[in-house]
This record gives C-alpha cells, structure tokens and sequence, in this order.
C-alpha cells in the first residue's frame, strides 16, 4: 500500500451556511485501497464534509478531485451527485436512507441505476436490452444481497429489516454502484457489540474483495482503531490532525478536543 | 355501562350535527320554516344503533386472541393472486372477454345509455392511470391534472375544426401535445415538494380554465366548441348506436395500452427510480438516479395519457367547454388514484370505475353525493389509508440454481 494511486484529493475544502463556517480549509487525501477514518466530536463538520464530497452541497472554496482508475481526473465542485456517484463514488447515511416502500432486492436495483442504460421505449417494447439488462441487475443485486448477508430477505420490504441490517443493506446499495471510493458515514452508529463486529469484518472484506478504498465516519473508538490506516480529525469545522491510529491515539490535541480543556485543578 | 354511554353520546352528538341539514327546513314559497323534529329522532336512533354496533364489534375482536401469524407474512388477497400465474391470466382473460361483449349486451337499437356512461368511466380509468404514473409512482403531487386532459381536447377540436385534421391523426397529436405541456409544468417545479408542489399545479390547472374561458377568439370562450367530429371508422357510416360501441371501443383499446405501459414500465429500471424518489429523493439522487430527467419523464407520461384520452373525449361528446375541465375533476381523479392505492393499477381501475358509475347510477340520491362522496374518503382514510390495494411487493427471478446452492450459507 505504499506508493499507491491517488482516488481522491480534497484541499482547501471550505462550506459556509450564511455565517458559519462547518467545514474550513479541510484537506484529505485517499490512496487505492486504503480505509481512512473522519472523527471528531459532534458538530465537528465530518458529515458535511461528506456532503460536500458527495455533491449533495456546493462546496464555497476548495478543490475536490476525483481520480478514477485509468481515466483522466475530474474536478468534481458542485456536480450534481448522480454524476458523481456515476464517477464512482458512492455513499451512505448517517441516518439511514432507504426506499421503505421497496423489496429489500429493489433498494440495491436502485445502485444499478447509474450502470445501466434501459430508456422508456426500451422498457414498453422489452427489448432485448432491457431483458438482458434486467436480468444482469437482478443478478448481481442478489449476489450483494448474499454478500452481506440479506439474500433470505431479498422479497421483504426494506422498512421491516431490523436497524444492522438496514445498514448493511445501504452498504450493499451503494456497492451496486460499482464504486471505487466508498463513502461510510457513522456506519456502526446504533449496532450492539456483536454487530459492530461483523460490520468490521464485512468492511475490511469489502475492502479486500473490490479493492475499494473506504473513507468513514464513525465515534465507534474500537471500530476506527481497528480498521482504519490513516485518521483524519476534526474539530469545529477544521482539520486538527491526521495520522496512523496509534499517533492519533497520543496526539494531545486529539486528546484535549475529545476530553475538553485541560482546566488545572 | 360505558358502552352505553358513549354510544349514547354519538347519537346526540350526530343529531346536533344533522340539525341543519336534516330538520330545519326553509320554503321559500311561504317564507316558513319547517322544523322537521321527526328526521332528527330518526338520525339520532341509527347513529345509536351503530355506535352501539361497533363498540360490539371492537370488544368483540379484543377479546378474540391475537391471530398466531406475523402480520409481515400475512398476504393480501391481490399478493396471492400476483403469485398465482394461472389464475391471475385466466381472471385477465375473463375480465377482457367481459369487456369486449359488454356494450352490445347491455344496448339495444335506441338504448344506448349504459355504453355511454362506461365509456365517460373508461376515460377516467385511463386518466386516473395516468396520473397513477405521475403521482403514484413518482410521488409528485398534480392538482392541476385535468390541464392536460383540456389541452388534449382542444387540441382535436381546435385542428378538426381549422385544419380538417381527422381523429386518428389527431390521437397522437393530442398526446404529444400534452406531453409538451407536462414538460413544461415540469420544468420550473423541479425543485418543489409537498404542498408547494400542490400549489403551483392547481395554478397551473386554474391558469388553463381561465385562459380558455376568456380567449374568446381561439377557444370559443366559455361557449365552448360544438361540432367536433366523432371518430371516423373507414368511411363507414354509424347510426347512435354504433357511434357509442366504436367510441366505447377505442377508449377500450386506450386502457388495455395504457395497463400495458404502466405496468412495463413499473417493473423496469424507470419505473424503479421513480419509485425511489418517491420514497427518497436525496437518497436516490446519491445512488445515481438523475432527478430532473426521471421527474421530466413522469410528468410527461403522465400528460401523455390524459391529452391522448383528451381527444377521444371531444370526438365522443362532439362538443366541449371549460366546464369539463374544473379544479373538481382534478380532485375526483386525485381521489381515484388515493382510494385505489398509490401505484397500484388495479386499484386505480376499481377505484376510478367505481367513483364514476355509482353517482351515474345513483342518480336518484344525487342530492347527497357529494355527502356520500366526502364521508367515503374520510371512511376510507381512517380504515385504509393505503387505498384499496397495496402492500404489492414484486419478486423477481434471481438465478435459482444460485439460490439452491447458497440455501445452507444462513
């Protein structure tokens, strides 16, 4: 993982809401392969920032980068977030966002959107486009079903899985992307132990299986030393430090902005 | 005791409210008064008698124990029938052979009443289907619908009447038109949700009625156009009779097209991502969905449907005015595809037949429709929000020799 290819570079990164600045002249760099975990106390700007990446805001100042794997890099500032999400990058919520309406199977068909190219004529007379597109995306949504564990349920409506599955079915979701960067915000947020657990794992295997690199958010301390490669931290919209686990784990300012002030007794 | 007392106050509450409505009434002739007091005891002893009855009803069904399956696996009558192939085809074929022989069993020479009225009913199948694709599917709310219906209608009239364009070439015409409009409403109201959205369409319809109104010159103003030709059948020549069956045939033939789109396109990758931006529009703009093309693309279809049925419309009723095209034909529609359950196309059909042929055939309760009409949806909200039919849930064929192999994996 040393030398590895550049995904996507973030520098300078700025959003204003009138008069607060949520994210200032935040950088972040995301190498092939790597997990690199966002962390911060509340309000910190971590979601935002991730919002901002995604296109889902307009970012005011800053450089958004994308590098897809053997195409030319494009400066992704203000696209819309299909076409990001096109580009390869895929995300999921925080709180999570599904289609409740719609079979657990139908919410990854959803990710196949962007892949497959089906119009409106297509779709009346059933060409064969259609046919084989339908069936390729059948497919391979029910293989991501079986990836994370949800093949069983594939027919339920999504708004009945229990909260950890309801997370990982937005993992599987945004898989069905076909991403090379995967976006996770707070992905443990709510899991029990046990839960957590498994979330790991599935995370380093994804990691492994689709050589994705995987930037999260996540307050779960276990989950982020465990997994991640590089931490970034913020506090109060700006960057305070960024390293290994284990110097994010002694860095003072780390510590002070997680535990208050230090006030001398 | 309780029981007793409530149902009690029930029926007092009940003969308060029918007091203007039931027992005072105003002749005009003699400047009197009436007080019915009669009518009230009357009102007062059924809201009694059925309060009393579903208070029965409801500690009857608590004392019952808790039904053993899983309301989750539990399946709706319409889920079981989806899942059943042979039946649901063989109920297809029944309904359709119905259909075909329908108008000649129920006309005879000079009576030809009953096929009149199904095929008002059928044009209002296939716009409740329409908007069923604009509303239902992509959740955006349309309270100006009726627009596109008017524009499909004098669309025909217009380029009949100035241009000798005959009906069949109108058709199409009619619909792409409509379709025009429907991107154009589309555009500006992209952005919008909710009851914003509701606002800016019921102005949108409002803006059409006046316009034709008041454009004397063009529109014919609230006189209307009169004299629009019926539907051409190879140079024949159709007495009233035949006229009616051959209308009742193409509005027919609309509907079958119009099921048969709705649903392809349901099931396919377009009609997903209109549904997953009903369910969640930032969500499935962040899973790839382009927003402005998919909305674009309901609303069109949508207005498709009704400038297409606009022009059978004209060419049937060979005249038309504003007056077919009021903010309470929007709702009526609205309420086909609310009562029948967002999305679901048979429910729509049932819904929009039933709220078309009972007030024609009710004629004789025609004063208390609208009564009927508002305590049916306040009724239906309260017992079955989701419409009529619902809870459809699609499945699909995923590799099955995939399935079998994996079956132990959990």
């Amino acid at each position: 993982m040393t030398a590895a290819a550049k995904l996507l570079e973030v520098s300078g990164l700025t959003m204003d809401f009138g008069g607060l600045r949520a994210v200032d002249d935040a950088s972040l760099t995301i190498c092939a392969g790597e997990i690199v975990a966002l962390i911060g106390p509340n309000g910190a700007g971590k979601t935002t920032f991730f919002n901002c990446v995604t296109g889902i805001y307009a970012p005011t100042a800053g450089d958004i980068v994308m590098h897809p794997p053997g195409a030319a890099p494009s400066r992704i500032n203000g696209m819309k977030p299909n076409r990001i999400t096109a580009l390869g990058m895929a995300r999921t919520f925080q709180n999570i966002r599904l289609f409740p309406a719609m079979t657990v199977l139908e919410n990854v068909m959803i990710g196949r959107h962007c892949r497959t190219r089906t119009s409106i004529v297509d779709a009346i007379v059933s060409s064969r486009r259609a046919l084989r597109e339908e069936r390729e995306t059948v497919d391979k949504s029910y293989r991501l079903l079986q990836r994370v564990g949800l093949a069983d349920v594939a027919d339920e409506f999504s708004r009945n899985l229990p909260y950890g599955a309801q997370r990982r079915l937005e993992i599987a979701r945004a898989l069905a992307t076909d991403p090379f960067l995967l976006l996770l915000d707070e992905p443990a947020a709510g899991m029990n132990p046990q839960e957590t657990r498994e979330l790991d794992e599935l995370i380093v295997r994804i990691r492994a299986e689709d050589r994705l690199a995987i930037p999260l958010i996540e307050h779960d301390m276990k989950l982020v030393m465990n997994i991640s490669d590089r931490i970034y931290v913020m506090e109060y919209g700006k960057e305070i430090a960024q390293g290994t686990p284990r110097e994010i784990k002694e860095n003072p300012r780390v510590i002070e902005a997680y535990l208050g002030e230090e006030t001398h007794a | 005791m309780i029981r007793l007392k409530r149902s009690l106050t029930i029926g007092l509450w009940f003969m308060f409210l029918a007091l203007p409505l039931m027992v005072v009434r105003v002749n005009t002739l003699n400047h009197e008064i009436e007080w019915r007091w009669s009518n009230m005891i009357w009102v007062g002893v059924c809201a009694f008698a059925v309060a009393w009855m579903r208070q029965f009803a409801l500690a009857r069904r608590s004392a019952r124990p808790a039904p053993a399956v899983n309301p989750a696996q539990r399946r709706s009558l319409m889920q079981r029938l989806a899942d059943d192939a042979p039946l649901s085809r063989r109920l297809l074929i029944a309904i359709s052979v119905l259909a075909i022989v329908f108008p000649w069993a129920v006309s005879t020479g000079q009576n030809f009443y009953h096929v009149n009225v199904m095929v008002s009913a059928l044009i209002f199948v296939v716009l409740g289907l329409g908007l069923n694709i604009t509303v239902g599917l992509a959740g955006l709310l349309d309270l100006g619908y009726i627009a596109f219906f008017a524009v499909g209608a004098y669309t025909y009239a217009l380029l009949s009447k100035n241009f000798d364009l005959g009906f069949w070439t109108c058709l199409p015409l009619g619909g792409v038109i409509g379709m025009l409009f429907g991107v154009v409403l589309g555009f500006p109201i992209l952005r919008l949700r909710g009851d914003y959205l509701a606002i800016v369409t019921l102005g949108f319809g409002s803006i059409t009625k006046i316009v034709l109104e008041n454009w004397d010159t063009l529109f014919g103003g609230a006189a209307g156009i009169a004299g629009i030709p019926r539907p051409e059948l190879f140079g024949l020549v159709l007495d009233g009779r035949e006229k009616a069956v051959y209308s009742y045939y193409i509005v027919l033939a609309l509907v079958a097209l119009t099921v048969f789109v709705t649903s392809r396109l349901k099931n396919s990758r377009i009609g997903r991502a209109w549904m997953a931006l009903r369910e969640d529009e930032i969500a499935s703009v962040a899973m790839g969905v382009d927003m402005a093309r998919t909305k674009l693309s309901a609303y069109a279809l949508g207005a498709f449907w009704a400038g297409l049925v606009g022009v059978v419309f004209a060419a049937h009723n060979n005249f038309i005015n504003p007056d077919s095209f009021t903010f309470m034909d929007s709702a009526m529609i609205l309420a086909m595809v609310v009562l029948g359950g967002m999305g679901s196309i048979v429910g729509v059909i049932i819904a929009a037949l039933t709220l078309k042929l009972l007030p024609e055939y009710l004629r004789a309760f025609a004063d208390y429709r609208m009564l009927i009409f508002g305590a049916l949806m306040v009724l239906m909200m309260i017992f079955r929000p989701q419409g009529l039919i619902s809870d459809m849930r699609r499945k699909y064929e995923y590799g099955r020799r995939r399935r079998d192999g994996d079956g132990e994996e959990r």
